[in-house]
């Protein structure tokens, strides 16, 4: 019998649930699947094991990239979004929730697609899938799917946000649903750059259509897209830190006003930054290098107000709890529970992950990094540490709430011992990483010994503290997966409510400006114009011949 | 919209931290020409031998302890210029390397040195480096170009 109190947890409601669902199984079939090839580089890296001889290194990194790297992110992100959107906006008509099974449908074929041909070694690209390497066709095909299926997905989320401000008119949007409709817009306008890219130049080359492709121009637009998609990966883990995690401590939001300043920033300054991943490439001009390079800086002010934010709101619940002093807080938070402990790791794993960003985007000390192993170092600290941790504090109550189920006390202490040994996995295979990458060890490569020089050799230690760590991430994914199946499948039934946190109550009004997306996008679509239009001119016009396809692999 | 005063502090300060950081970045870029590998030189990726600078790679003196160093990657070699693939250069030397691809995508990166760029075909990468410090530095592929890509490489020897 359902009292009072339980029918007034918010919930997403069932037929949408049923929609978020049907993204999580494919994002953690794609963890499972995605760790292992993990497991497997660390380990041939190590140069005592030996992959199959009909599993390629590349192969198998191609997979590890485009599972995780794409399609676990994407899948994990729309569906929380779709949850987050649903629960706080009071869910979708039906119109809106076939449009979601619509793109979620594309998705999966694209999805499959690509890994058929991925499987098939016709597709040994790598995730940036970098021309002239040139796939088989039905690899780009696919990707294009993904990224139009996605598109679907957001204009539920963009139009269902809209939705609400028509029929609810003068009251404030609900942050969640601010936060998601940013994150979506910012998705579309990213993803255009690398949709025109693959349909109009790469697919037709692929197909011999075309004899050649214009290699810079296809990166340009490719990294037009590629530094959006961190933010897009990051700012679902922000939305739970900053509007759940407060929830979830028992306090309340800091402050609404800033949180949405701080999107609205990251709307702005995600975009027209692409080239800090292009600094070394001999095509562009350092004038417009560097226009980029401080553009990209500008988001540590959205970072620093969120790191405020963030510790500011944990200080004022502790002081709530009766905590004395500057640290005393930290000794209210709840460390036994799996769902803040995991993000709260990630958070702190953020830090380094931020400041390691900021030596990249550095102009020339990007040269000391670039393509080392530091940058891979990097982003297992930022997505693969800080954005799944928090993921994976969103599953321990977003899953059984949309299943009507709950965590136990046993599941609870596998999310501690899981967040456990992911960090400590990630800071000794990160940190190794970040080290042998100072030394120079290059990204992307299996297991050599070069020329046999002592300062290659010299990184053979770091790769074998890399399997060290690989290997207990590989423990603590299969731990994960425990949970997840727990939790979908076999949890004991019962309500799980979504948290969303509530204003402080002497939190000031939210100024209505923030709403004004003709301002917001107007600003950004300024700004992408200001630093793309002419270097991306004068990349056409000094153009050299086009490059045929290569099938190196 | 009120902010803390704690935070208007904190985003200050990180705020004029920054600022003084793109300074000091764009003075050592614009005005002491730290710049990084750009050269927006082009040529035929499929006629590179062809090319003046890339008929003979290797290592060219041209002048007072300078010299031109010219590499012409493809998958999966370097050539520099000598067959057991190790170039000497004199330390203290000023480099000026200039390098293409003839196939796809390459990096160029001399580990434990500054000198990391992108070979683009299509494109002319070039990095002046002095050589400092004596000793054995191995150059390897950074970017992914195929199932050799780790069998890339080549030695310099920067020698007394
Ligand atoms: C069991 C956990 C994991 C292990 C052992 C692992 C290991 C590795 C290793 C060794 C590499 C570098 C290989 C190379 O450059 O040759 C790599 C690359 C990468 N990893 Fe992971 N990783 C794990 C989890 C993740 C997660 C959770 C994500 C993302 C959400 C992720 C995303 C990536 C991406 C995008 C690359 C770059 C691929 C490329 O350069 O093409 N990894 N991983
Ligand atoms: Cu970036
Ligand atoms: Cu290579």
């Amino acid at each position: 019998m359902k009292t009072a109190a339980q029918s007034l947890l918010k919930k997403v409601p069932a037929k949408d649930a049923k929609l978020v669902m049907a993204h999580m199984y494919v994002a953690f079939a794609a963890l499972a699947i995605g760790a292992t090839m993990g497991l497997l580089q660390v380990l041939e890296r190590t140069g005592s094991f030996q992959l199959p001889s009909w599993l390629g290194y590349y192969q198998v990194l191609t997979v590890h990239g485009v599972i995780l790297g794409l399609v676990l992110t994407t899948f994990f992100i729309i569906g929380f979004m779709f949850a987050a959107q649903s629960v706080t906006t009071g869910g979708y008509s039906n119109k809106e929730r076939t449009a979601g099974w619509i793109g979620f449908i594309m998705m999966l074929v694209g999805t499959i697609a690509a890994a058929i041909m991925i499987l098939l070694n016709e597709a040994t690209v790598l995730y940036t899938f970098y021309v002239p390497l040139q796939a088989h066709a039905v690899f780009y095909i696919g990707l294009a799917l993904v990224i139009a299926g996605s598109w679907f997905a957001v204009w539920v989320i963009v139009l269902r946000h809209f939705r609400f401000r028509k029929e609810n008119p003068g009251v404030r949007t609900p942050l969640l649903s601010y936060m998601a409709t940013v994150n979506s817009l910012m998705w579309q306008i990213a993803t255009i750059g690398v949709a025109y890219s693959t349909i109009v130049h790469i697919i037709p080359w692929s197909l011999g259509l075309t004899e050649t492709v214009d290699v810079l121009l296809t990166r340009t637009l490719f990294w037009y897209f590629g530094h959006p998609l961190v933010y897009f990966w990051l700012l679902p883990a922000y939305m739970m830190w900053y509007a759940i995690l407060p929830k979830i401590i028992g306090g309340k939001i800091f402050s609404d006003s800033l949180a949405r300043l701080a999107f609205a920033l990251f709307l702005i300054f995600s975009i027209p930054v692409g080239f800090h991943h292009q600094l070394t490439e001999p095509g562009i001009d350092p004038f417009w290098k560097y226009l980029q390079v401080v553009l990209t800086m500008v988001v540590v002010v959205p970072s620093l107000m969120t790191a405020f934010t963030l510790f500011a709101t944990f200080e004022q619940r502790g002081r709530e709890l009766g905590a004395k002093g500057l640290f005393g807080w930290l000794k209210k938070m709840p460390w036994n529970d799996a769902r803040f402990l995991a993000p709260f790791v990630g958070m702190l794993f953020f830090i380094p992950g931020g400041a390691g960003g900021i030596v990249n985007t550095s102009h020339q000390l990007n040269q000391v990094v670039h393509n080392t192993l530091w940058v891979t170092g990097h982003f297992h600290l930022t997505v693969a540490t800080a954005v799944m941790l928090t993921f994976f504090g969103i599953t321990y109550w977003l899953v059984p709430s949309l299943t009507g189920r709950v965590l136990t006390p046993v599941m609870n202490r596998m999310g501690i011992l899981q967040t456990i040994l992911w960090g400590t996995g990630m800071l000794i295979m990160s940190g190794a990483m970040h080290w042998q990458g100072l030394l120079g060890g290059p990204r992307r490569s299996a297991y050599s010994e070069y020329a046999g020089n002592a300062d290659t050799l010299a990184w053979g230690p770091y790769q074998i503290a890399q399997a060290i760590g690989g290997s207990i991430l590989f423990l603590g994914m299969i731990v994960m997966i425990i949970i997840f199946i727990n939790l979908a499948f076999f949890a004991p039934k019962g309500e799980t409510e979504f948290p969303v946190a509530e204003d402080h109550p002497n939190a000031a009004p939210t100024p209505a400006i923030f709403e004004n997306w003709k301002l917001w996008i107007g600003i950004t679509a300024a700004l992408i114009l200001f630093a793309y239009t002419i270097p991306i001119i004068d990349i056409i016009q000094n153009a050299p011949p086009g490059a045929k396809g290569f099938k190196l692999w | 919209m009120n902010m803390h005063k704690y935070e208007k502090v904190w985003i200050l300060i990180g705020s004029a931290t920054l600022l003084f950081f793109l300074i000091v970045v764009g003075v050592s870029a614009f005005y002491m020409g730290n710049q990084p590998p750009s050269c927006a030189v082009t040529l035929d990726p499929e006629k590179v031998r062809e090319h003046q600078l890339f008929k003979e790679p290797g290592l060219t003196e041209i002048g007072d302890n300078e010299y031109q160093l010219t590499v012409v990657a493809s998958a999966f070699d370097y050539d520099v210029g000598t067959d057991d693939k190790v170039v000497q250069i004199p330390v203290g030397a000023t480099v000026h390397i200039s390098a293409t691809t003839t196939d796809v995508i390459h990096g160029f990166e001399i580990a434990g040195t500054n000198a990391n760029m992108m070979l683009e075909p299509g494109y002319i990468s070039t990095y002046t480096n002095t050589f400092d410090k004596p000793g054995t530095y191995t150059l390897v592929c950074n970017e992914y170009c195929g199932v050799g890509h780790h069998l890339m490489y080549a030695t310099i020897e920067v020698v007394e």
